[in-house]
């Protein structure tokens, strides 16, 4: 029996060696511990810098959902569109919840240019970047089929909605070169958060 | 004192007159079912459900034996409050400080996606040395994490009129254990650069909901959380994973979260532009305000609860986005004097904490009110204080501003709307 017992130690000791080590970590460890074990592990203090897990993520499934546009245009996809093929889109796609010409509708009012008596806050006496507006369409709209804009309605959608705003003229064509150099009446007005707590009331 | 039960009383709420006292008393009495009208015009039974029998006398009946399921006792009527674009905790019902997650408050843009857990995966690319993909397997292999903190949403303030509950004016926040592993070991993994400043955290709903976050907050306490409350995420609450950031407005905390991308500036969604952002002082409009501002609300007594004369413990709930709370002063004068209440220990970080005050009600009419201090030292304001401070053009995001309940000589509780437009 106490045979049988060493030799299953003398094998379970054998096959580790062979194998890598055991490694725990335990921060709490004194630096050259050694566990007191027939079996050799090695204790590290440090959290490893990585734990093999998880795969490499394909280009394929990056660029299936990195779909953002960024303030500086980085993000923005071939293609291009006008105000005018934007009024046509708008009224067989958004003007159903929008209202005709961004304004009267059931849902958010998307036409108030700076100035204007409106109170509502939207693109163009609220919105800060005009990309925003390119990725926020394809991104989401039209709410009752998210995502299913082509690239260039969405081009026409934005341009014609700076145009409504009255911060583009009808002509001008949006693609990726202009769009990020559109500024938005609002942007001068935002200011970054900097409360950090203390007692003052802001 | 007699307390009513609370949650009874918010299914009163909306009927028109009918005597509480009269309804508790059957229901102690026989099993006659009182139909109340909700807001939505439905009808609910307010006393003994249809499908209960109730006993005489419980001793004498065996019970249903053990289920695979528990359930909430038949004569809790506990709910959100629902409207087309939140649903709102009854903090007015709830004990202690943990929400249950079936009244877990939720907002979202798109509705809730049904994922299935088998083919989740989380990607985390940009500016990081391996760009990589997760499944939920992977995740749940990582080291892990749990944490007790509040979740707010910051459009958390209703007003408006003398009939509302605390669930009307602030029932979107609420609380929860959340488990998952620390977005830091995640960052470690794919090699985020040191070069980095921010994070784009992306959502797997038909908003695609989007928000930039500071790699500051990521390396620090930010987690992908995939427990709540000692099971998996509800659906409404991100299953199977969700960006959560301690203390941070509620938009921040990504639910159903499927993306990554580290970068070196914000991507100005329009969660971070066009909503989520208030007007303040000189037409300047506040982007970014991560934090949720220190607040505290009395949850009892408050509408619509009927006080008698005699002992109240005063009892309500108080956060900070900022860190631990420090004290909850209570004052049953309108705001003359003010007084330390008794805060439930463990008081955690950037957690609801339970407070307590005990006072006598002599019959007259009074204003309570309580405010919270936390341990930066900063004093919950009153709603003056913010105009004040932001302009009268303030936006409606993060108002947390002192609540007061106006106690009538019969005895009505009544919250003390304030005009601030
Ligand atoms: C079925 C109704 C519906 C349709 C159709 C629709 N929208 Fe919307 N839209 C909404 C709703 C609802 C919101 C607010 C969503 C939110 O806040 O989460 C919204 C928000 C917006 C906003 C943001 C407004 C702001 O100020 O923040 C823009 C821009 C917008 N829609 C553009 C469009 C465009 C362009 C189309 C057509 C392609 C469209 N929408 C079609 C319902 C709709």
């Amino acid at each position: 029996m106490l045979l049988l017992l060493l030799t299953v130690v003398f094998i379970v000791s054998c096959k580790d060696k062979q194998e890598d080590e055991m490694i725990v970590y335990n921060k709490h460890a004194a630096k050259r511990q050694h566990a007191d074990s027939v079996i050799n592990v090695k204790i590290i203090t440090e959290m490893p810098p990585t734990f093999d897990i998880g795969r490499k993520a394909t280009s394929a499934e990056i660029n299936e959902w990195d779909i953002d546009v960024r303030a500086d245009g980085k993000g923005l996809p071939e293609g291009s569109g006008n105000a005018t093929e934007g009024k046509a889109i708008f009224t067989q796609k958004c003007a159903a919840c929008h209202g005709k010409d961004g304004e009267g509708g059931a849902y958010a009012r998307l036409v108030a240019a700076m100035g204007d008596t409106v109170k509502t806050k939207t693109i163009g006496n609220y919105w800060p970047w005009s990309t925003t507006l390119f990725d926020y369409i394809r991104r989401t709209m039209p709410y009752n089929m998210p995502g299913s804009l082509k690239d260039n309605e969405v081009y026409s959608l934005t341009a014609y909605l700076l145009y409504r705003n009255k911060i583009i003229d009808s002509s001008k064509i949006i693609d990726a070169r202009s769009l990020p150099g559109v500024v938005m009446p609002a942007r001068k007005y935002y200011v970054n958060d900097d409360r950090r707590g203390g007692p003052e009331v802001r | 004192m007699e307390r009513p039960k609370e949650e009874k009383e918010y299914s009163f709420n909306d009927s028109k007159k009918i005597n509480r006292r009269l309804l508790l008393g059957s229901v102690a009495a026989s099993a006659v079912i009182a139909l109340v009208k909700t807001t939505t015009g439905q009808l609910v039974p307010a006393a003994v459900p249809k499908h209960v029998s109730v006993p005489p006398d419980p001793t004498k009946v065996q019970g249903p034996p053990p289920g695979a399921l528990g359930t909430r006792s038949p004569f809790e009527q506990l709910a959100k409050k629902t409207s087309d674009t939140s649903s709102r905790t009854p903090l007015q019902s709830l004990y202690g400080v943990i929400t249950p997650s079936d009244l877990h408050f939720e907002r979202h843009h798109g509705g809730v996606p049904v994922i299935d857990p088998t083919a989740y995966k989380l990607v985390i690319h940009g500016m990081v040395k391996r760009p990589m993909t997760f499944t939920l397997n992977d995740l749940k292999r990582f080291p892990s994490a749990s944490r007790i903190a509040f979740l707010e949403c910051s459009g958390n303030f209703r007003s408006g009129k003398e009939e509302m509950t605390p669930q009307e004016i602030c029932g979107l926040t609420s609380q929860s254990e959340w488990t998952g592993v620390m977005l830091s070991t995640l960052f470690r993994e794919v090699g985020a650069s040191p070069k980095a400043t921010w994070f784009l955290a992306e959502g797997s709903d038909a908003a695609v909901m989007t928000r930039s976050i500071p790699m500051s907050k990521g390396w620090n306490d930010a987690m992908i959380a995939y427990g709540q409350n000692g099971e998996a995420l509800r659906p409404q609450q991100g299953y199977p994973a969700r960006l959560f950031l301690p203390g941070w407005e509620g938009n921040t905390n990504v639910k159903w979260i499927r993306r990554i991308e580290v970068s070196d500036q914000p991507f100005m969604t329009r969660e971070e532009t066009s909503k989520y952002t208030e007007n303040i002082k000189d037409g300047k409009i506040r982007q970014f305000s991560f934090d949720m501002d220190a607040r505290s609300i009395i949850t009892f007594p408050a509408y619509p609860v009927q006080l008698d004369k005699g002992w109240v413990e005063i009892k309500g709930l108080a956060w900070s986005g900022r860190g631990k709370i420090l004290t909850v002063e209570v004052s049953v004068d309108a705001g003359k004097k003010w007084y330390s209440a008794t805060l439930q220990e463990p008081v955690l970080d950037k957690a609801h904490t339970r407070f307590r005050f005990l006072w006598k009600w002599n019959g007259h009419e009074t204003e309570i009110m309580s405010r919270a201090i936390d341990e930066t030292g900063y004093t919950q304001p009153t709603l003056q204080q913010l105009t004040d401070a932001r302009g009268n053009d303030m936006g409606g995001y993060h108002l947390n501003p002192i609540t007061a309940w106006a106690i009538k000589r019969d005895g009505r509780v009544l919250f003390k709307p304030e005009k601030w437009k």
